[in-house]
């Protein structure tokens, strides 16, 4: 099966168990994807999404360097070998 | 005497204790870079649990429990509050985490943005949504103040679990009777003159409510203009706000051990939010709200701008006399003689959001 890497930042990797980047499987949709993370880290999930399965606003989920949100956010179909970048956006004081 | 004082802020939760010479130790942030808009101390168990709401800004919100006094924080796995999926809404913000009555010592409510009670009878580990209240024809006309639309209040009743009353901003206060399968708006005498007819059934600004310690039918309402008194568990309310320098502000507590005696922290106005004659001063009525006096006896004597927020005093549990109260410029202030003198407990902190504390 062909496989993807989901890249967490460090404020997130506590809860994947100290874990930078997880091994996913690919070819199937971004949102796909997430909800495998979800079954194996659900602290993690709910941190990048909602209870309604939505991106958090200040969530951005990159794929191969494109933030989802411009290509068809969850529904984003992740090729072999991407990788998923998950960052904060800028925001706060 | 010891105590232990959870302060939630917009950056973070810090502990203060004690010690038998009066001088405070404090500790945190725990959860630093989120704002912590509830805190509880579930004094009900043997080592008191102590909640923290916490709400990120890029992370989205969550609860926080520990039963170490604050030594160490655990997080369920799965969302502990979580809005189910028919109403289409997702949780934004833990407002008010309060334990329920001795007699369900399992029992937790928590009310949230957006205005929902949930409950929990597993100490808090999990809740689930009240779904009669959500479901309540009144909902859909619930504003949203300038803090979002919540529930900001809980109130159990300490003797009658079938008895239970939540406050929010823009929508008043509702009562359940019946262990909250049914709801009524109760709001009469609480004037809302923000609308055209200023005396509805519902739709009142109320900021804060406060249940008496010794008699729980009566209750206490900090509104957005106007303070009252209930008699009667909020069936009706009367005006007590004779006496104050001003109507507005946002905490109202009573006193954990003497009837009649209860706090609130006045602002000018809505439109001059800051404490009248810019004097940082707690006002206290030890009578019920037949009169009030300013008590200032070590708090700041220059002008003082900023506002308490809502949340951001309180009485000690299991240890009458404690008076708290902390203010949006992050200094926190306390009392272990009813509110005759303070003393400052910490300064500079993040604002101040919320405050709970305990007698150890």
């Amino acid at each position: 099966m062909s496989r993807a890497t989901v890249i967490l930042p460090g404020v997130l990797r506590g809860e994947a168990d100290g874990a930078s980047r997880l091994d996913v499987p690919a070819g199937g949709t971004l949102g796909a994807i997430l909800d495998e993370v979800g079954e194996r880290w659900p602290r993690l999930e709910r941190r990048i999404r909602d209870e309604r399965g939505e991106l958090r606003r200040y969530v951005n989920v990159y794929v191969n360097g494109e933030e989802c949100r411009s290509l068809s956010g969850q529904s984003t179909t992740v090729p072999a070998g991407a990788e998923i970048q998950v960052l904060p956006s800028v925001a706060g004081g | 005497m010891r105590t232990l004082l959870a302060i939630g802020t917009g950056k973070g939760l810090f502990l203060a204790r004690d010690d038998d010479r009066g001088s405070w130790e404090v500790t945190g942030p725990h959860f630093p870079m989120t704002g912590i808009y509830a805190v509880a101390i579930d004094a009900r168990r043997g080592t008191p649990r102590l909640f923290a709401g916490i709400t990120s800004s890029h992370f989205g919100p969550s609860i926080a429990i520990s039963d170490d006094l604050g030594a160490s924080w655990r997080e369920p796995q799965q969302a502990p509050v979580a809005f189910p999926e028919r109403t289409g809404r997702a949780l934004e913000r833990v407002w008010q985490i309060e334990p329920g009555p001795a007699e369900q010592p399992e029992r937790v409510y928590v009310g949230s943005q957006p205005a929902a009670l949930f409950v929990s009878d597993d100490g808090g580990e999990t809740f689930r949504m009240v779904e009669s209240l959500w479901d309540h024809p009144h909902r859909e006309h619930w504003g949203a103040g300038f803090g979002g639309q919540a529930i900001h209040t809980v109130l159990p009743h300490p003797a009658d679990p079938d008895s239970l009353l939540v406050a929010m901003s823009t929508g008043g206060v509702y009562r359940s009777l019946d262990g909250g399968a049914t709801w009524s708006a109760s709001n009469t005498g609480i004037k809302a003159y923000f609308l055209p007819d200023p005396w509805p059934e519902y739709g009142q600004c109320v900021h804060k409510v406060a249940r008496d310690a010794a008699d729980p039918d009566r209750l206490y309402a900090q509104n957005h203009f106007g303070v009252y008194r209930s008699d009667n568990g909020g069936e009706s309310w009367q005006s007590i706000a004779d006496g104050l320098p001003s109507d507005f502000g946002f905490p109202i507590v009573a006193h954990s051990g003497r009837p009649g005696v209860i706090y609130n922290f006045p602002l000018q106005a809505d439109g001059e939010r800051f404490p009248p004659g810019k004097r940082c001063a707690v006002y206290r009525s030890v009578d019920a709200g037949k009169s009030w006096e300013a008590l200032t006896a070590g708090l700041p004597t220059e002008a003082f701008y900023p506002s308490v927020l809502r949340d951001a005093m309180c009485a000690r549990a299991g240890g009458p006399g404690g008076v708290y109260f902390g203010s949006r410029s992050g200094e926190v202030y306390g009392s272990h003689d009813d509110g005759d003198s303070w003393f400052p407990i910490a300064t500079h902190l993040p604002d101040v959001l919320t405050l709970r504390a305990v007698q150890l």
